[in-house]
């Protein structure tokens, strides 16, 4: 190979990689506690609908305005407000994976994504409640 | 005991075959291993006979499979658990298919099936290479069916059988009795989110496109096993533009599934799942540039080599990304946690094919020959091979960020995406879309080995300016409005359309001007004419993609000092509320929910939504139409939504529901709660209060038309909202023939019902106020507008027939052949991408 090209080829390679080392902020799983030592910074939290608490969602009022209360395995506990619809399964959820931040009190949440009993129909547990239910 | 009602013969034919495709997959791949390494010609003949015999034992007994399964899911056998988990009563007929593929067997025995086609296609075509590359292609069979068939080694159970039986796998109290199959009434059936056409159609092309990627790398085998290191490019170039083909056109349709049934709010959102197709493709896209390189040059042919067997590697990487259930937290894909049994299986199999190949590629790296002379830098084949690394790049990128949840699992790491996953990858791939795109501009004028530079800026100077112009066209008159992140991102976007514009028209004049429309020679430019305009595409619709549902833009919220939610102006608030029969503004349109109705399947409701947009100066009707979208409500009160959409030839408004009322049948048992009320008076309800205004004799004004020969009364009252709304309402009471009739006025945004219910002795007026516990029927309603969106399928649809023009003339078809197969091909897709769900 000629040097002219190694060096092309060298550039190329190197422009990207600068590229992708800066451009990437990743975020991190968190504990409700451990997103509270850290306002405002971006978090996933995976944590379950604390069902004691309301949840607050009026969609002739307001479609996009979400309030419920989130804890997690270690006794963390968070009122969470979410700019959208109210997930139809969130009530049934076994766990949930907030995407957002603190902010004071409060999760602002962007994103949830639910693990729901339903959607894994292979999982053998859930069969056999369904099965057993006839 | 003996079960009642029970069909047990198709299972145990169903088990045999499998067995029987598993022995037959392994002794043919023996056969071929022999067969490959026997020298003495007649003794090789009748091993690869043997082999072939044992191969098409395998093929049947695996099409029975699939026919058994079929039967079992179509005659809704639910003592099998797999038409119980994947079959169901109510599921209409053409979804039978899908239910085979929703599960992991049924999608395994899909793609070896493909195996088995090609197998056979290679048998009568790939001549003295046939026994190399068939035996890796069973061994890769063999391999596959490890998975479905079911049998115990001690212990251990090896792989899961389509055939089990739901008594013996799941534990429950009705197993203990003989007549067990009388209470299951209905199978669990195929998921709500997979009932879609696309879902018959995508996993059968994607799993091809899996499947004929062991071609390109049986033929790799076959060279790397002999002394011949060359020859194996020319016949296997078919074969890999196949490959990129299928595979392109299978992931892409997994974007207009996404696009029109999984209300992601767009044809790609950089899931794993979609990642994790689309890298292999990448790489193999790589290995295709660099194979033509070398059957024209002579060089590349160790980088060939490499992707080659990477992109294979990275195929099955991806089965192991997706189908682990490692993906779990970061996937919306609701994959099956099939965890150790499938992670062995993967394991096996990169041991088997993946690593060989590789330690066989280092072991001979020496041997292959390679062009010391360094290529020159106006040749074509230096800029392939420079495209070829920036897309292998490209895919390492987007591997290793999609990776992610693997390192969690090695190195015990908590790290989760970016807050913006898609602008991660948005950001380095619009660049990446750039110089591709300049490449594939330029390189078809290029020319092997050297090109001169007067010629190639003569040829070059019309589509550069033509493109500037649209460019700067567009910028003024149809700019990209992406804003959101800021100017240097809005730059980079505009030099990939203009690129990719340039593009477009570099290979349209190189079509026209130097092949002078001898379509058949002009594959590359096609293609390469479509993918730019595909990318095109991307950039314009979901640059200046819009959520016209945005309530905040509409004006429907009163401004408040300080809102009583706390809500901050730049919240977002994309989804819009209808309550039924209640004219909404939203965008240009005047929306109304206007109702619903159930369908074939139980749990799904159709709701039809009506949109008229007039012309604001002259009240003309300028758009009027009724988008049907539909919701599966389920069991446990999960949703599953199907998007409506409205196509225009320049773009779609794409809109499904987020939220229904819960249909709620219990009797209103709230009363009318009497006030007696005089003028200017004021009562209050639970959310508000009300004030009697004036009570107006036979008014002819407002929705009342009463003549002075009437006898009516009509109460003007005005209700204040908590939330600062204030609304109108005109509750009435008319006498006819010595009848009294009540015109109960109705706020349905309030639930609150007003009536007019008489006169006191002293008076005053009685108005009656019923706040109604049963819900009206609502939805909420998220609705975008995709400009453009025709020009992604227009582009896809184009570089599907680059492909099979190339793959007609690297084997030589006739020209009729050629013609037939594009027109197939592009008549197959336009009706799929355009057509169908129009």
């Amino acid at each position: 190979m000629k040097t002219s090209s190694i060096i092309i080829l060298v550039a190329i390679a190197a422009a990207i990689g600068v590229l992708l080392m800066y451009s990437v902020d990743f975020s991190t799983y968190d504990t409700i506690s451990s997103a509270k030592a850290k306002p405002g910074k971006y978090v996933h939290l995976i944590a379950r609908l604390d069902k004691s608490k309301p949840i607050q969602y009026d969609a002739i009022k307001d479609p996009n305005y979400l309030s419920f209360y989130a804890t997690d395995s270690l006794g963390g506990s968070t009122q969470v407000i979410y700019h959208n619809t109210k997930p139809a399964e969130l009530e049934q959820s076994d766990r949930v994976v907030l995407k957002g931040k603190m902010e004071g009190n409060v999760f602002e949440c962007d994103n949830i994504l639910l693990k729901c009993p339903s959607k894994y129909k292979d999982d053998k547990k859930q069969l056999e409640k369904t099965v057993s239910q006839y | 005991m003996k079960f009642e009602g029970e069909h047990l013969l198709p299972g145990q034919v169903g088990h045999f075959f499998v067995l029987l495709a598993f022995v037959a997959s392994l002794v043919s791949s023996i056969a071929y291993f022999y067969a490959s390494a026997i020298k003495n010609e007649p003794e090789k003949r009748s091993w690869i006979l043997f082999a072939r015999g044992a191969f098409f034992i395998q093929f049947v007994s695996l099409l029975t499979v699939f026919i058994t399964i079929y039967y079992l899911c179509s005659h809704h056998y639910f003592e099998y658990l797999y038409a119980y988990k994947h079959a169901s009563k109510e599921l209409e007929p053409r979804y039978l298919l899908a239910c085979i593929w929703e599960g992991q067997e049924g999608s395994f025995i899909l793609w070896s099936l493909w195996h088995c086609v090609l197998g056979s296609i290679l048998i009568f075509t790939s001549k003295k290479r046939e026994a190399p590359i068939l035996s890796i292609l069973t061994l890769a069979q063999f391999v596959l069916l490890i998975m479905i068939v079911g049998i115990y080694i001690g212990d251990t159970r090896i792989g899961s059988s389509p055939f089990v039986l739901t008594r013996n796998e799941i534990n429950g109290p009705i197993f203990s009795q003989s007549n067990y199959l009388s209470f299951i009434k209905d199978g669990i059936g195929l998921n709500v989110l997979l009932r879609n056409y696309w879902m018959v159609i995508h996993p059968p092309i994607l799993f091809l496109g899996f499947a004929s990627t062991i071609v390109p790398l049986g033929f790799a085998y076959s060279s790397l096993n002999s002394k011949d290191l060359t020859s194996w490019v020319k016949p296997a170039l078919p074969w890999t533009l196949f490959s990129c083909c299928v595979l392109g056109v299978g992931i892409m349709m997994g974007g207009k599934w996404a696009y029109e049934s999984l209300s992601f709010g767009g044809y790609w959102a950089w899931d794993p799942v979609e990642n994790a197709a689309l890298v292999p493709w990448m790489i193999l896209i790589s290995g295709l540039h660099c194979m033509a390189v070398y059957n024209s040059t002579g060089n590349a042919l160790r980088a060939s080599y490499f992707f080659i067997i990477l992109g294979y590697f990275f195929v099955l990487y991806s089965t192991f990304l997706t189908r682990t259930g490692i993906l779990g937290d970061t996937s919306v894909h609701s994959f099956t946690e099939a965890g150790f049994a499938m992670n062995v299986l993967i394991g096996i199999y990169v041991i088997a094919i993946s690593l060989p190949m590789l330690v066989l590629f280092v072991v001979r790296y020496k041997k292959i020959p390679s062009i010391q002379k360094e290529e020159n830098i106006s040749s074509r084949e230096f800029w392939m091979f420079i495209g070829s690394l920036i897309f292998f790049l490209a895919a390492l990128f987007i591997i290793a960020i999609t990776s992610l949840p693997v390192y969690n699992k090695v190195f015990g790491t908590k790290y989760a995406d970016p807050q913006d996953r898609e602008f991660t990858y948005n950001k380095v791939l619009v660049l990446v879309a750039f110089i591709v795109g300049l490449l594939t501009a330029l390189s078809q004028y290029l020319k092997y080995k050297n090109t001169d530079k007067k010629y190639l800026i003569k040829k070059m100077a019309m589509p550069l300016i033509a493109a500037t112009i649209i460019s700067v066209l567009m910028a003024i008159f149809y700019p990209i409005e992406y804003t959101k992140k800021g100017p240097g991102f809005l730059i980079a976007i505009y030099l990939a359309l203009f690129a990719c514009i340039f593009s477009v028209i570099a290979n349209a004049a190189y079509l026209k001007t130097v092949l002078k429309g001898n379509l058949k020679a002009g594959g590359a430019a096609i293609a390469h004419l479509g993918f730019a305009l595909m990318i095109a595409g991307m950039l314009i619709s979901s640059g200046n993609k819009k959520v016209i549902s945005d309530n905040s833009k509409t004006g429907l919220f009163l401004p408040f000092d300080k809102d009583p939610t706390g809500r901050e102006p730049n919240d977002p608030m994309e989804n819009l509320t209808l309550v039924k029969n209640v004219p909404t503004q939203m965008g240009n349109y005047m929306v109304t929910y206007v109702g619903d109705s159930n369908g074939l399947e139980k749990t799904r409701v159709f709701y039809n939504i009506h949109f008229k947009k007039t012309d604001s100066v002259t009240n003309k009707v300028k758009e009027d139409f009724t988008l049907t979208e539909d919701v599966y409500q389920m069991r446990d009160n999960n949703l599953s939504s199907n998007p409506g959409t409205r196509h225009y030839f320049t773009h779609d408004i794409f809109t499904y529901i987020s939220t229904t009322s819960v249909k709620n049948n219990s009797a209103d048992t709230a009363q009318f709660k009497i006030h007696e009320m005089g003028l200017n008076d004021t009562a209050f309800y639970s959310k508000g209060f009300l004030v009697l205004n004036n009570v107006l004799k036979n008014p002819d004004s407002g929705r009342f038309h009463f003549t002075p020969t009437d006898t009516a009364l009509v109460a003007d009252i005005t209700v204040y909202g908590n939330d600062g709304t204030k609304i109108k309402a005109y509750p009435a009471l008319t006498i006819t023939n010595q009848q009294i009739n009540f015109i109960d006025d109705t706020l349905v945004r309030q639930n609150l019902y007003l009536n007019l219910a008489g006169l006191t002795s002293d008076k005053k007026f009685k108005i009656g106020v019923k706040e109604s516990e049963v819900l009206t029927d609502f939805i909420t309603l998220k609705a975008y507008v995709f400009p453009y969106i025709n020009l992604v399928w227009a582009g896809l649809l184009i570089m599907a027939c680059g492909f099979i023009v190339s793959i007609c003339r690297r084997t030589k078809a006739a020209n009729y052949i050629t013609a037939l197969s594009v027109l197939l091909v592009l008549a197959g897709l336009a009706y799929m991408f355009l057509i169908a769900n129009a």
